[in-house]
């Protein structure tokens, strides 16, 4: 990177880092709030 | 047993009663005034006595005091009316809403930001701000503190309901002071240095302009959204 | 068409259809991010005067980009939940929040990076910098309101006006480099005669912005799913799923 690498790569790795994060987390709240409804359901239907 | 009210007669009816209020109150709205005085002064007690930096720095010191001064004295536009409900009062009224809150915007400039007026030259003097620049602060001074108040209306309207809005309302409010807090300070310093200002000042005119025409409705909508 | 409109407005088919388009979203972005990675870091060439330190432009100005578009979307989100109280336009405008306020601390800090090497310093305070400072500190404004107020039909409302009073700075920041001089470079893409940029550098840029923007309404549909089921499981098309 023509020496340049120590500003070049922490930014490309922080933008992944960011990215994947703002993926991610809301993902398993998804998945997590689903899990909880199901379990609700199930208890409210016995 | 109604007495229907024009609007120019609504409009200084709140301003009357608001400028009553403080008066009784003046302990209270002294308060921001005290805070601009003593923050400045732990300036000159915090960097020693280099004068020149002092003179400096001056416009800047000076106008962020007065926004913190600013922020402090909003919670008073509509927390006592909130709390003993003349606030949803205000908010039935035949009148625009828009127009009674720019009456107590009014108030409120005249109780806090006139002070603030009276009191920045002397302390300019303090820090040791060259004359010349003195009647750009006190203009700056003018045309921002109401645009300080206005805007600030907007925050309060919108915390007003909360339990801690105190924090948020200064999270909210900051970054749409800072444009003012720059110009202001930028055409104090180009009048120190002997440049011209009125740049900055025209700026620091379109603000008010805009914020005098356009805040009053969004402080209103927030309001009605802060009662309900 | 018109109809498809209407009824994506309804939370239910909302999640549905989004549900749908998420893996097809997944795939072109991952596409787009690659093939903009590649040409950028791979097949552009070196810049005359920055060497290679310019290649940081490929995440810095999407970022920025899209950390003013999302404002935008947001302060539309505003009006149409002032003026309409659309559900929909409430989740959307709360979900894109962080999302915003992720992409203007990415553009933000790769700016900076970038600023380091080639003009020697981390930051200055510049009116485009202190502009997008200011845009971090709304967006934070908004997510910090919404959070403050326990009722979220209200919170949304509050919001709402605070996006549409902010939305004032969005321009302040595009135009700045215009009206003022300072460190930050003019405006190379935006301009309406030939941009004064090299294809081979404006190419893996486009790709890259055009990756961030469809990251961005994929991101946006993970969110807002989350926060649908959130905030509507008490009402039946949630206990339907």
């Amino acid at each position: 990177m023509g020496g340049y690498a120590m500003f070049v790569w922490p930014s490309y790795a922080l933008v992944a880092l960011v990215l994947w994060l703002n993926w991610y987390l809301p993902r398993k709240q998804h998945d997590r709030e689903l899990r909880l409804l199901k379990r609700r359901l199930k208890a409210e239907h016995k | 047993m109604s007495h229907r009210l024009s609007l120019t007669q609504a409009f200084v009816f709140l301003l009357r009663r608001d400028l009553l209020l403080a008066l009784r109150n003046r302990a209270e709205y002294a308060m921001p005034l005290l805070f601009f005085v003593l923050v400045i002064t732990l300036f000159p007690l915090a960097l020693g006595t280099s004068a020149e930096l002092l003179a400096r720095i001056a416009p800047g010191i000076i106008w962020v005091a007065a926004l913190l001064a600013a922020m402090l004295s909003l919670d008073s536009i509509f927390r006592s009316d909130f709390d003993d409900g003349s606030l949803e009062q205000i908010l039935l009224s035949a009148h625009p809403v828009a127009v009674l809150v720019l009456a107590k915007v009014t108030a409120h400039w005249l109780v806090t930001g006139v002070p603030l007026l009276l009191a920045a030259p002397l302390l300019a003097e303090m820090l040791g701000m060259p004359g010349e620049a003195q009647p750009v602060l006190l203009l700056t001074i003018l045309l921002g503190t109401p645009i300080l108040s206005l805007i600030g209306a907007i925050g309060v309207a919108l915390t007003v309901g909360l339990r801690k809005g105190g924090i948020i309302l200064s999270l909210l409010v900051l970054p749409l002071y800072v444009p003012v807090l720059i110009f202001a300070a930028s055409a104090i310093e180009n009048a120190a240095s002997g440049f011209d200002p009125s740049a900055q000042i025209y700026m620091l005119m379109a603000f008010l302009f805009l914020s005098t025409s356009l805040s009053p409705w969004a402080t209103a909508a927030a309001l009605r959204m802060s009662v309900s | 068409m018109f109809l498809w409109f209407h009824k994506l407005g309804s939370p239910p088919h909302f999640y549905r259809i989004a549900g749908k388009w998420i893996p097809w979203l997944t795939w072109i972005t991952v596409l787009l991010l690659l093939a903009g990675l590649y040409g950028g870091l791979i097949e552009a060439p070196p810049d005359y005067q920055q060497g290679e330190s310019y290649r940081i432009i490929f995440v810095h100005v999407p970022s920025a980009w899209m950390s003013l578009f999302i404002y935008v979307v947001m302060a539309v989100c505003g009006a149409i939940i002032i003026i309409w109280r659309m559900k929909l336009a409430e989740v959307v405008l709360i979900s894109s929040a962080p999302i915003g306020a992720s992409f203007t601390f990415l553009a933000l800090v790769t700016g900076s990076l970038w600023g380091k090497p080639m003009w020697g310093t981390y930051w200055v305070w510049d009116a485009r910098l202190t502009s997008e400072l200011i845009l971090l500190f709304l967006y934070l404004g908004v997510i910090g309101l919404h959070n403050a107020i326990d009722d979220k039909r209200t919170a949304a409302r509050a919001v709402a006006i605070l996006a549409l009073v902010g939305v004032v700075n969005i321009p302040i920041i595009h135009y700045s480099v215009e009206w003022w001089h300072s460190l930050h470079q003019g405006p190379t893409v935006t301009k309406f005669d030939k941009p004064s940029i090299h294809w081979s550098m404006l190419l893996p840029l486009l790709l890259m912005a055009l990756a961030f923007q469809f990251y961005y309404v994929l991101a946006l549909f993970h969110r807002c799913r989350a926060e649908l089921l959130r905030r509507e499981r008490n009402s039946k098309w949630v206990e339907e799923l």
